[in-house]
C-alpha cells in the first residue's frame, strides 16, 4: 500500500495520525489503577517470605492487629475455608495464591494486611512476624532435572521428578543424521538469564464487591481483562460468583509488555478480601514486589547446533533447551504451545532438517516465563538462530551478511512451509539486509574495522535477520485454558455519522484508541477523529483474548475491518435506497457512494447513517453497526534485518553502541509514527537485555536485580539514537495485510548486539558470549587474549 | 506522633494541609490533593515518574518529605496547561510521539519544561543527561529528544 | 516504600540542630538533601525517632574563595557545585565527578554535607576531598574542630563526627599554579554507584616533576581509600608513561574491594589500576605536563 488512499481529514491507513489518547496524558489526567479512590476503600500490603524454600512454622499477627487501623490479616488457612489457597495457572498448572505450610520462592506471598490506610497498612505488614524453618534449595535447572533429585512438588501426588513439562516438535532422526552428514557444524550454548518487563507502572487492583448487587468489579493491570474474568468465574464459582456478575476494568495501563497477563495471587487475595469484608481493597505492588515475584521472562538454557555444507549452505538445526519456570508453570502461552512459538527458531533460513525440544523444570524462583515482549518465546528462539548463524560465519571465515543472504528464504518461496511446521505467509528477507546495509554502509564499515584493528582498536558489526511470528491464533492450533484465541471488534455508527468502536484486545501504550480508528475510518471513511475507541471493560466490550505478543493489529485490527465492510455492505444498500438507484450502479470512495459516472450524485457515509435511524429501505433492520470475531487463518510474519555497530573500551570492557539500524517489515502500516515508537522502545528494550538487565539467584536463592538499585533499566544516556526503515511486504492472508510490529525490536535487537561484540573480539578468538555483556565479561575475554590497557 | 500544619503553593494555589512527618510528598500531592497526574514507579528513587517542581527545581516527589515542601511552591503536570494553553513541551509531546503508556510522562514533562527554562536550546547530549534521572521503558527516548528540540525551537526560535 | 513513623523536626539555626542531635542522641539523624537518608528510611533499613531538617539553613549553602581555601557549605546543593564556575575552573576533579553522580534530579537535592557525612564509600566526594587534602569542619556544642579529610573516615558508615556534631563546612586549599586533578569512573549505568573510581590531585614543579599527588580510591574498601603509596611514589618524579602506570599499579593495590554484582575483586582492581593512570593523565594534562 503505497499511497494514501484517504485525506488528511478522514485520516486513514498510513496518517501519522497524532494520537487520540495523548491529550489526557500530557495533561496527567489519565486513568491509572492507583488513581482510583472509591468511599470507604481499604489498603491491602503483602508479606512475602525472605527464603526461597521454607517451611511456615507460625505466623504471628498479633503485634500487626494491634495497630490501630489494620482490620484483617490473610492467610493461606483463611483462604483454604473457601478452596483459593491454590488456583490453577494459564498453562494448566496450579500455584499457590497464600501458603499453608511451605513457601517455595523469595518474595512468595506468605499473607496479606488489610487495614484503612496506605501507610497503615505498611506498618502492618512490618509487623507481622512469621517464624520460618528453613529447607534446603534447588536454584539451578541442571541439579533440578538430573535423576534422583529431590522432588520440589510434593503437592503433585505421584510425581517423581522436577519437569514440568518436555515439549518437542521436528524429525530428530533426521536432524540427527543431516548433522551428522554435514561438512561443518557450529555448537553452541547460549543461555538468556531471568529479565523482568519493569514497566513504569507496578501491578495492581481494586477489588469491589457489591454485597447488595452481589457483583464484583475490578479494576486491575490486565492486558487480557475477559480472560481474568472467565478465570474468576471458574476458578470461584462455588464461592458464588457467576460470570454475569463479574466486571473486569482495565483502565489506563502504564505499560504491559506481558507483565500484566498472569493472575497473580495478590489479584485473588484482594478479591477475596472484598467479597468478605464488602468494601473495596486496592492492592498496588511496590516495584520489589514488581521485579522478584511477578512473571519473569527468558531463563532459557540452549544448546543449539547448525550443520552446513562447506559452501556455507544450511542443512540441519538442533536445540536442546532447559526451561527454568520457577516452582510453578505460571506463563501465559497457548495451551498447544507450552514453550511458545520457540519452533520459529529456523529463523529466516531454507532449514530442510529441524528438531527443537524443550525441558521445562521446577526450581525454588518465581514462576513466569513468557514476558517482556517475547512473541511467545520468540526472543529466545531468533536469539539462538542469530547467534549460532554467526557462530557458523565465524567458524568458515565467511562474511555474516553474506551467509544470511546466501541461506534467505527467498521471496518467490512464500508460502514457505518450515521444517518445523509453520508456514510463513510472506517475506523478502534479503530486500530487508540490503537496505540495512546501504544506510551503514556495510563496505565502508568493514574497511574500517580493518583499519582500526591494525592500530589495535576493537570494532565490531553485528547484524541479525529476525523472522518473527505474530497474531496468535487460529483457533485450530490456539486456545488458551480452552479459550480460542480469536479476537473481536464491535462498531456502531450513531445517527450523525460519528461512531463508537469496542475491542477484545487492551492497549498498554500502543496506541489502539488511534490506529483502530483509523482502521474504520479507513474502511468506511468516517474521519478517525470521529470514531471513539474502547477497550477494557468486559461489560461492554466484546470478548477477545486480550494484547500481547503483538497480536492485536492481526486479530482485533482484522475484526475491526471486516465489521466495518459489514457496516459498509449495508451502508451501500441504504445508499442505493437513498439515491433510488441499484447497489450495482454505485462505487465507493473512502467516505460516498457515487452513481458510477455522475460523480456529483452521491451520498457519504454520514448520511446513510442518519437514513439507518430515518428512512430505511423496506424491511430493513433500523441502526447502523456490525460485529465481528476473527478467527486468522494463519500467523503473521514480520521481519527485519538490524545491524549494529560497537566500539569496545579495551582498557574496561565497555561496549558503546555506536550506531543501530534497524530495517523492520510490518506489511502494510496504519500508523508510521505509532510504528516507529513501538520499535524504539523495542530497541530500548533490546538493548537493555542485551547490556545491562538480569535478574539471578546465589546458590542459597539470594536474589540480585530485585529492585532498581541493581536491575538496570537504561537511560536516555544510555540509548543511542536510533536509525529507523522499513521495506513493505503485506500479509496476503490479512483484510488490510498488516502484520503486527509490537515486540519485533525486542526480538531483533539483542542478536545483533551480542554479535557485534563478538565480532569486535573475533580476532582475539572469541567466538561466543552470553547476554548481558557486563564490561567484567569482555574485560575477562581481553585479558584471556592477553589484551589489555 | 505530631502531626503538622503545612502551607504550601502548587501550580500557583495556597494549599494546607496537616500531614505524618513520615508522609511522602507524593502522597500529599496525590492522595491529600487529589492531584493523580504524579505518578509512584519504584521504591529505591531511580524512575523519576513522581517528579515535581520544587521552587522551580525538578525533583523526585517520593524522596521528599512532604513537611520539607512547607513554604515552598510545587509544580505538577496539572499546572503546565495555563487559561487552556498547553506547554509547548506538553504540544510538543504530541507532535513528536514522546509518549506511548503516559506514565512516565508527567515526570519527564516537569523535567524538560525546567531544562527548557534554564537552557533556551539544548543540545541532543544535554537533552539525554536532563531527562536521565526519568526512566522511559516505552519510547526508547529518541522522540523525547525530538520533542524536546521541538519545543525549544516553538519556544525560543 | 513506606517510612516507619518518625518526629521531624526543622532546625532554624545550626545551635537548634545542635541542641536537637545532644538531646536525642543515637536516636536522631541529620537530614540534609536526603537523597540517601530518605531511601534508607523507606526500605526500613534503618529507623531513628527524630529527624533534625538542616535543609532550611541557608548559612550552610555557599562556595567562596578566601585565604588560599575554596570553602563549601556543607549545605550546597550537588546541583549549585555543578553550575558553579569557581569549582569547574578550579577543581577538574570536582567538574569530572559531579555530573556523574547519581541524576539531575537527585543532585536538584544532594548535599556535599550528605555525599561526605554519610561514609558511605560508594559516593563520589569522599575520595575526591582526600585526594584534594580537604579539611572538614564540625561543630557541636563545644564549638567547631577541623578535620583533615584522610582522617574523617574510620569505617563502613562510620566518620569521625560525634553523634551532637554536624559536619557545616568543607575547606579545599587553591591549587598552586601547575596543577591539575581529574574523577575516572567506571559505573555500570548512568545513576549507579560506581564499580571502581580514582581521584587524582597533581601539582608539578618548575621542571614539571610531581610536587604533590592527592590520590584517593571510591567503593574500593568500606572506606574510601587514599593511595598513599602511589603518591609517595610519585613524589619528586616526571611523570612519565612508565611511571603512571607503576603509580596506578600502587594506587590499585591500595584497595581493597569486595566481589559483588558490579564486579569481582580481580576486576575492581583492575579498573582501579586503569582509571588512575587514566585520571593521572588527565591531572597532568590540566596541569600543563606533557
Amino acid at each position: 500500500m503505497d499511497k494514501l488512499r484517504t485525506d488528511a481529514k478522514i485520516c486513514g491507513m498510513g496518517h501519522s495520525m497524532k494520537r487520540k489518547e495523548d491529550p489526557r496524558f500530557i495533561r496527567g489526567k489519565g486513568n491509572y489503577v492507583d488513581d482510583i479512590q472509591l468511599p470507604g476503600m481499604l489498603y491491602m500490603d503483602i508479606v512475602r517470605s525472605p527464603y526461597a524454600h521454607a517451611r511456615i512454622k507460625k505466623i504471628d499477627t498479633e503485634a500487626a492487629l494491634k495497630i490501630p487501623g489494620v482490620l484483617a490479616v490473610i492467610d493461606g488457612p483463611t483462604l483454604e475455608k473457601y478452596k483459593l489457597h491454590w488456583m490453577p495457572t494459564i498453562s494448566g498448572d496450579t500455584q499457590m495464591v497464600l501458603p499453608i505450610d511451605e513457601v517455595m520462592y523469595v518474595a512468595q506471598e506468605v499473607c496479606a494486611v488489610i487495614a484503612t490506610e496506605r501507610y497503615i497498612a505498611a506498618d502492618g505488614a512490618d509487623a507481622v512476624e512469621v517464624d520460618y524453618e528453613p529447607l534446603p534449595v534447588m536454584m539451578d535447572p541442571l541439579k533440578s532435572i538430573a535423576p534422583g533429585a529431590p522432588v520440589l512438588r510434593k503437592d503433585k501426588k505421584d510425581k517423581k521428578d522436577n519437569i514440568a513439562f518436555h515439549w518437542e516438535a521436528g524429525d530428530r532422526a533426521a536432524t540427527d543424521r543431516a548433522l551428522a552428514a554435514s561438512d561443518v557444524v557450529a555448537e553452541q550454548h547460549v543461555y538468556l538469564p531471568r529479565l523482568h518487563v519493569a514497566s513504569m507502572e507496578t501491578c495492581g487492583c481494586v477489588a469491589d464487591f457489591n454485597s447488595a448487587e452481589g457483583k464484583l468489579t475490578v479494576y486491575m493491570t490486565t492486558q487480557a481483562p475477559h480472560a481474568v474474568r472467565t478465570v474468576f468465574a471458574l476458578v470461584a464459582g462455588h464461592v458464588g460468583l457467576s460470570e454475569e456478575r463479574i466486571r473486569i476494568v482495565s483502565p489506563d495501563i502504564g505499560g504491559g509488555f506481558g507483565g500484566k497477563v498472569p493472575v497473580y495471587p495478590g489479584y485473588v487475595i484482594a478479591v477475596a478480601a472484598t467479597v468478605v469484608i464488602g468494601k473495596p481493597v486496592k492492592w498496588i505492588e511496590d516495584r520489589m514486589e514488581n521485579l522478584q515475584a511477578d512473571s519473569f521472562a527468558r531463563d532459557y538454557h540452549m544448546k543449539v547446533s547448525l550443520g552446513a555444507q562447506k559452501d556455507g549452505t544450511m542443512t540441519a538445526l538442533r536445540i536442546k533447551t532447559i526451561a527454568d519456570h520457577g516452582y510453578t508453570n505460571a506463563s501465559a502461552n497457548p495451551m498447544k504451545y507450552p514453550a511458545g512459538l520457540f519452533s520459529i527458531c529456523t529463523g529466516s533460513y531454507t532449514l530442510k532438517n529441524a528438531f527443537c525440544e524443550v525441558d521445562a523444570v521446577y526450581t525454588h524462583k518465581p514462576p513466569g516465563g513468557v514476558a517482556y515482549r517475547c512473541s511467545f518465546r520468540v526472543t529466545e528462539a531468533v536469539h539462538a538462530i542469530e547467534r549460532v548463524t554467526d557462530v557458523l560465519a565465524q567458524k568458515l571465515g565467511m562474511d555474516p551478511a553474506e551467509l544470511r543472504m546466501k541461506n534467505f528464504i527467498q521471496p518467490g518461496q512464500f508460502p514457505y512451509k518450515s521444517a518445523l511446521g509453520w508456514e510463513y505467509d510472506s517475506g523478502n528477507y534479503p530486500a530487508a539486509l540490503k537496505k540495512a546495509m546501504a544506510i551503514v554502509d556495510y563496505e565502508k564499515l568493514r574497511k574500517e574495522q580493518k583499519e582500526r584493528r591494525a592500530r589495535g582498536e576493537l570494532m565490531g558489526i553485528g547484524v541479525c535477520s529476525f523472522t518473527e511470528i505474530v497474531g496468535a491464533g487460529p483457533s485450530k492450533d490456539f486456545d488458551i485454558l480452552g479459550i480460542k484465541m480469536f479476537d473481536s471488534a464491535e462498531i456502531r455508527v450513531h445517527p450523525t455519522g460519528k461512531a463508537i468502536a469496542r475491542f477484545g484486545t487492551k492497549s498498554q501504550g500502543q496506541g489502539h484508541e488511534t490506529t483502530y480508528a483509523q482502521i474504520v475510518a479507513e474502511e468506511l471513511g468516517i474521519p478517525a477523529s470521529d470514531v471513539q475507541v474502547e477497550e477494557g471493560d468486559t461489560d461492554t466490550a466484546p470478548y477477545g483474548l486480550g494484547t500481547y505478543a503483538s497480536r492485536s493489529t492481526p486479530t482485533s485490527g482484522a475484526a475491526a475491518a471486516l465489521a466495518a465492510r459489514k457496516i459498509r455492505a449495508k451502508a451501500k444498500t441504504i445508499a442505493a435506497h437513498l439515491l433510488e438507484c441499484s447497489e450495482a450502479d454505485l462505487d465507493w470512495v473512502p467516505g460516498k457512494f457515487f452513481i458510477k459516472g455522475v460523480p456529483d450524485k452521491f451520498k457519504t457515509i454520514q448520511e446513510t447513517a442518519f437514513a439507518a435511524y430515518t428512512n430505511l429501505p423496506q424491511g430493513m433492520e433500523p441502526g447502523m453497526e456490525a460485529t465481528h470475531y476473527y478467527d486468522p487463518p494463519n500467523l503473521t510474519f514480520p521481519f527485519g534485518s538490524y545491524i549494529c555497530v560497537v566500539d569496545i573500551d579495551r582498557g574496561t570492557g565497555e561496549v558503546k553502541v555506536r550506531r543501530f539500524v534497524a530495517v523492520d517489515d510490518c506489511g502494510n502500516i496504519i500508523n508510521p509514527m505509532i510504528v516507529d515508537g513501538q520499535i524504539h522502545g523495542g530497541l530500548a528494550q533490546g538493548i537493555g537485555p542485551a547490556l545491562y538487565e538480569e535478574i539471578g539467584y546465589d546458590e542459597e536463592g539470594n536474589v540480585f536485580g530485585g529492585s532498581f538499585l541493581d536491575y538496570y533499566v537504561p537511560t536516555a544516556l544510555e540509548c543511542p539514537n536510533w536509525e529507523t526503515d522499513k521495506t513493505t511486504t503485506p500479509s496476503p492472508h490479512h483484510p488490510f495485510g498488516a502484520k503486527g510490529v509490537g515486540e519485533s525490536a525486542t526480538v531483533g535487537a539483542p542478536p545483533p548486539l551480542a554479535n557485534a561484540v563478538v565480532d569486535a573480539l573475533s580476532h582475539l578468538g572469541v567466538t561466543h558470549i552470553d547476554i548481558p555483556i557486563t564490561p567484567e565479561k569482555v574485560w575477562q575475554l581481553l585479558k584471556k587474549a592477553g589484551v589489555a590497557e | 506522633m505530631a502531626k503538622h500544619k503545612i502551607s504550601v503553593t502548587v501550580n500557583g494555589a495556597a494549599r494546607e494541609a496537616e500531614v505524618e512527618s513520615r508522609l511522602l510528598l507524593v502522597h500529599l500531592i496525590r492522595e491529600v490533593f487529589r492531584l493523580t497526574g504524579t505518578h509512584v514507579g519504584c521504591d529505591t528513587s531511580h524512575c523519576g515518574v513522581c517528579t515535581v517542581l520544587l521552587d522551580g527545581q525538578p525533583v523526585k516527589s517520593c524522596t521528599v518529605l512532604a513537611v520539607q515542601a512547607d513554604g515552598c511552591s510545587v509544580a505538577t503536570v496539572e499546572g503546565l496547561e495555563q487559561g487552556g494553553k498547553l506547554h509547548a513541551v506538553q504540544e510538543a509531546f504530541t507532535e513528536k510521539h514522546a509518549l506511548q503508556c503516559g506514565f512516565c510522562t508527567p515526570g519527564m514533562l516537569m523535567t524538560t519544561s525546567a531544562l527548557l527554562e534554564r537552557n533556551k536550546s539544548p543540545s541532543e547530549q544535554q537533552i539525554r543527561e536532563a531527562i536521565s534521572g526519568n526512566l522511559c521503558r516505552c519510547t526508547g527516548y529518541l522522540n523525547i529528544v525530538k520533542a524536546v528540540q521541538y519545543a525549544a525551537e516553538k519556544m525560543h526560535g | 516504600m513506606i517510612p516507619a513513623p518518625f518526629d521531624y523536626h526543622r532546625a532554624g539555626s545550626l545551635e537548634e540542630a545542635i541542641g536537637l542531635l545532644s538531646r536525642y542522641k543515637a536516636d536522631a539523624k541529620l537530614l540534609s538533601g536526603g537523597m540517601s537518608l530518605l531511601p534508607t528510611l523507606k526500605l526500613r533499613l534503618g529507623s531513628f525517632g527524630h529527624l533534625v531538617d538542616i535543609s532550611r539553613i541557608a548559612s550552610l549553602e555557599y562556595i567562596k574563595e578566601e585565604k588560599g581555601m575554596v570553602r563549601i557549605g556543607a549545605g550546597t546543593r550537588q546541583c549549585t557545585l555543578e553550575r558553579s564556575e569557581l569549582i569547574r575552573s578550579k577543581y577538574g576533579v570536582l567538574a569530572d565527578a559531579v555530573p556523574l553522580i547519581a541524576d539531575p534530579l537527585v543532585r536538584n537535592r544532594g548535599t556535599i554535607g550528605g555525599n561526605v557525612a554519610n561514609g558511605d564509600p560508594a559516593n563520589d566526594e569522599p575520595a575526591i576531598i582526600i585526594a584534594l587534602g580537604a579539611e572538614l569542619v564540625a561543630r557541636g556544642p563545644k564549638g567547631e574542630r577541623s578535620i583533615p579529610a584522610n582522617r574523617f573516615y574510620k569505617d563502613l558508615f562510620v566518620t569521625d563526627l560525634k553523634a551532637d556534631e554536624i559536619l557545616v563546612e568543607l575547606r579545599i586549599p587553591v591549587p598552586p599554579p601547575r596543577s591539575g586533578s581529574a574523577y575516572r569512573k567506571l559505573k555500570r549505568k548512568t545513576g549507579d554507584f560506581a564499580v571502581a573510581a580514582v581521584a587524582v590531585q597533581l601539582t608539578l614543579d618548575a621542571k614539571g616533576a610531581v610536587e604533590r599527588a592527592g590520590i584517593a580510591l571510591t567503593n574500593a574498601a568500606p572506606t574510601p581509600i587514599e593511595a598513599v603509596e602511589a603518591s609517595k611514589f610519585l613524589a619528586g618524579k616526571t611523570p612519565s608513561e612508565d611511571v603512571i602506570a607503576k603509580a596506578s599499579r600502587l594506587a590499585a593495590d591500595a584497595g581493597a574491594p569486595s566481589a559483588d554484582r558490579r564486579g569481582s575483586v580481580e576486576y575492581k582492581r583492575e579498573m582501579a589500576r586503569v582509571l588512575a593512570a587514566r585520571a593521572l593523565r588527565a591531572a597532568l594534562e590540566r596541569a600543563g605536563g606533557k
